[in-house]
């Protein structure tokens, strides 16, 4: 019982965790694949920058002598993702639009974008140092224990982990009203399907480019912040997270929101239990097996993990390229 | 058709000549300016590694400039092939010949040769009269079946050798020997990458090849068994004689004259296959896929076709700057000074012309050494001033983050470059039939 604890607590809940992460990005990179056609690589670092910008706002608001019951970084978390949101619209205005009017090959908007993350990377380590930083600036974070019966090993859960939870939960509905509901929300599908059908029907792209980079950018930033209090805000993550993403864009399918956080989901999951190191659910039916149980017995070794989303990127791309949710191929 | 198209492509007219000789001339400026400033041994150092890096943007200007493929996994190929180069030419660890180990790496490769022949067995199931879905039962089942087998074998095999005798060692053949291995091997690994992304559109091999080249990356940090990982391995041979009893300058410049021999032969090849009837129809595939293809063209073997040939300059010019430095060491590879500098190099030289690859790598590379220094100072007067103006306490990482700055400069050189001059300094000369 206390290993299959261990296995919830490293296993399930650690893949939901960064699930959910690569979930909120991924929804902003098939916005921005499906309607602006290429693949922003700016993203992952669009999520360290807002973490810094909470991490920023969190201690003016320290200064000013604050409190509440919830940590400053989180309550900070909201105007950095408006202002993400803005500076994403920049980033919009003043490198991709002039490509996009120019009539650039969308490639050369992906070009554009390696750059912005180039630029985005030297800004960041420039002014925030390479050393980690704890994000619970206030406080400690609180970690709550939940006690299964016959088991003395509790299931815990953190703060950070169950803000997550939260947010994640209450964005899915929004972007579904949002998405299905509201003018704006369907007139960003309508372009997502054919630019130029929408184009011809009166939608006002411009306010579609709008909303993709505000929800993009804004759900950037609150990855970025959120992961950042789970575990520490890293100024290097950068490929590393932004691998993740892209698998999980594609194998959700192209523009396809749900599919992005489906996609999320199966990644992160994928990445932890694949990771975790099985021999420990097999000890406890030990004498029912007929072979020894390896000391480690995890399917890829940890420092692999990245090989993880790339493998299934990889199976996606040879079997079902259109994704789970049947999205576009490009 | 043949006869006609080879005799037009002497005649580039006369402005574009003057031109590269413009461009040129002015490159041999800065060359005689670093020279003078920084003295010969230094500024042969730098001429060296500027052609390593020429062949490296050769190699993207095969891949962007004719055929419009967005490879951001240079640094993979890069450390494939100084990997497989340095395994080759790296002399012998008698240790592990005595140790049981070879016997384990032959039962390996014959592991591996057997796992791929069973996983294209499986796929090929359907020419038996397996229905679809049971043929991807049995895909999938072959594939987890040899997983765990090589990785089985992998672990024992790892643990094994690291025991015994630390590391394979090299095999001791000439350093050129090596340099041909690390060509082959970034094809093979471009072959099977492009086998996957290559029919989708570009952006796919665009995430592909940044993955790869940090799953490589990976690899080689923590393959110890293989390449000693983060130990690094020094000093590796060079194809002439090493500066090691102190002639800086005449060895530095022997190698020069070997990595400008090849370049050149790189680059006539280049020169011809650019003109030539085959080169035509690239051009014509990156221009317009679809009538191309209507033409009668294999879009997708002829794209696969050129990103592996790219790749090959990749893992040769990537063997030669490490073997430069006389040190292997995985964890200097880094995205920045591996894909971005030669994709910078590639984009403001003027992508699909040769000469620029060649003027951008040069011209850029020197930049690039001259820009630590720079950026060093100009932080130090900022921190200076500071200091005294307004009493500003400097971090005291000041001189990583300082450096960090190259980055920034790197990311904006490349949207200034496309927005404001999108074809770069020496544009890819235009047709004229």
């Amino acid at each position: 019982m206390n290993d299959f604890i261990f296995f919830i607590n490293n296993g399930l809940i650690a893949g939901l965790i960064i699930g959910s992460i690569y979930a909120l990005g991924a929804v902003g990179v098939t916005l921005v694949f499906g309607i602006l056609r290429f693949a922003h690589f700016a993203h992952g670092d669009i999520m360290t920058m807002g973490a810094f910008f909470s991490l920023i706002i969190a201690y003016l608001l320290q200064a000013a002598g604050f409190h509440s019951i919830f940590a400053l970084v989180f309550i900070g978390m909201f105007p950095a993702m408006v202002i993400t949101a803005l500076i994403a619209i920049g980033f919009d205005r003043v490198f991709y639009k002039p490509l996009r009017e120019a009539g650039a090959r969308p490639i050369v908007l992906v070009m554009a974008s390696l750059g912005v993350t180039l630029m985005l990377q030297g800004v960041i380590r420039l002014f925030g140092g390479v050393s980690a930083r704890n994000m619970f600036i206030d406080r400690p974070k609180e970690i709550f224990q939940f006690h299964v019966p016959g088991a003395h090993r509790p299931i815990v859960l953190t703060e950070p982990e169950v803000i997550l939870f939260i947010f994640t939960a209450v964005t899915v509905v929004a972007l579904h009203y949002f998405l299905t509901r509201t003018r704006l929300g369907k007139a960003m599908r309508a372009v997502s399907d054919n630019p130029d059908l929408a184009r011809i029907t009166g939608i006002n792209t411009e306010h579609v480019v709008w909303a993709t980079w505000i929800i993009g950018g804004a759900l950037a930033c609150a990855a970025g912040t959120l992961l950042s209090m789970d575990v520490a805000l890293k100024p290097d993550l950068s490929w590393n997270i932004l691998l993740p993403i892209f698998a999980a864009t594609i194998v959700g399918g192209i523009g396809q929101p749900y599919g992005a956080i489906a996609g999320g989901f199966l990644v992160g999951l994928c990445e932890s239990l694949s990771v975790f190191n099985w021999a420990i659910l097999l000890r406890p039916i030990k004498p029912l097996l007929w072979f020894d149980i390896p000391s480690s017995l995890a399917i890829v070794p940890t420092q692999y993990k990245l090989m993880v989303p790339f493998v299934i990127l990889i199976i996606v791309l040879i079997y079902r390229p259109t994704g789970i949710f049947k999205g576009r191929v490009l | 058709m043949v006869q006609s198209a080879l005799s037009e492509k002497n005649a580039p007219p006369a402005a574009e000549w003057r031109r590269d000789l413009l461009a040129f001339a002015a490159l041999a400026i800065i060359v005689l300016v670093v020279f003078v400033s920084q003295g010969a041994v230094y500024s042969v150092r730098v001429m060296a590694e500027a052609g390593c890096y020429a062949l490296l943007a050769l190699g993207l200007t095969i891949q962007w400039g004719y055929a419009g493929m967005f490879n951001i996994g240079i640094m993979g190929f890069l450390a494939a092939g100084a990997a497989s180069s340095m395994l080759i030419s790296f002399p012998a660890n008698p240790k592990f010949w005595a140790s049981p180990g070879p016997m384990l790496i032959v039962v390996f490769i014959a592991k591996l040769v057997a796992c791929g022949v069973a996983i294209w067995l499986a796929n090929k199931a359907e020419r038996i009269g397996i229905s679809r879905r049971l043929k991807g039962v049995l895909v999938t089942l072959v594939l987890i079946a040899s997983f765990i087998v090589i990785s089985r074998h992998m672990t024992r095999m790892s643990h094994e050798i690291e025991s015994t005798s630390g590391w394979i060692g090299g095999l001791g053949l000439p350093v050129l020997v090596g340099w041909a291995v690390a060509g082959v091997v970034a094809a093979i690994i471009a072959w099977a990458v492009g086998k996957i992304c290559l029919g989708l559109r570009s952006d796919y091999l665009a995430i592909a090849t940044l993955g790869i080249a940090a799953i490589i990356k990976t690899f080689l940090k923590n393959a110890d068994w293989l390449t000693r990982g983060t130990l690094t391995v020094s000093p590796l041979p060079w194809p002439v004689p090493t500066p090691a009893n102190g002639h800086f300058i005449l060895a530095r410049s022997l190698y020069l004259s070997v990595v400008v021999v090849i370049m050149v032969l790189l680059y006539l090849l280049l020169q011809r296959a650019y003109y030539a009837p085959w080169g035509r129809m690239m051009r014509a595939i990156r221009d317009n896929e679809d009538a191309a293809e209507a033409m009668g063209k294999d879009v997708t073997k002829r794209r696969l076709q050129i990103f592996v040939l790219g790749c090959i300059p990749m893992g040769v010019g990537g063997a030669m700057l490490i073997h430069f430095a006389q040190i292997y060491d995985p964890s200097a590879f880094v995205d920045l000074n591996y894909t971005f500098l030669i994709w910078v190099m590639v984009i403001v030289g003027g992508a699909g012309n040769n000469r620029g690859a060649i003027f951008g790598a040069v011209f850029v590379y020197i930049v690039w050494t001259v820009s630590a220094p720079i950026a060093l100072w100009l932080f130090h007067l900022v921190a200076y001033y500071g200091h005294q103006w307004v009493g500003w306490q400097p971090p005291s990482d000041l001189d990583s983050r300082a450096l960090e700055m190259r980055v920034f400069v790197v990311g904006l050189a490349i949207t200034l470059v496309l927005r404001y001059a999108p074809r770069g300094v020496l544009p890819e000369p235009q047709a004229r039939h």
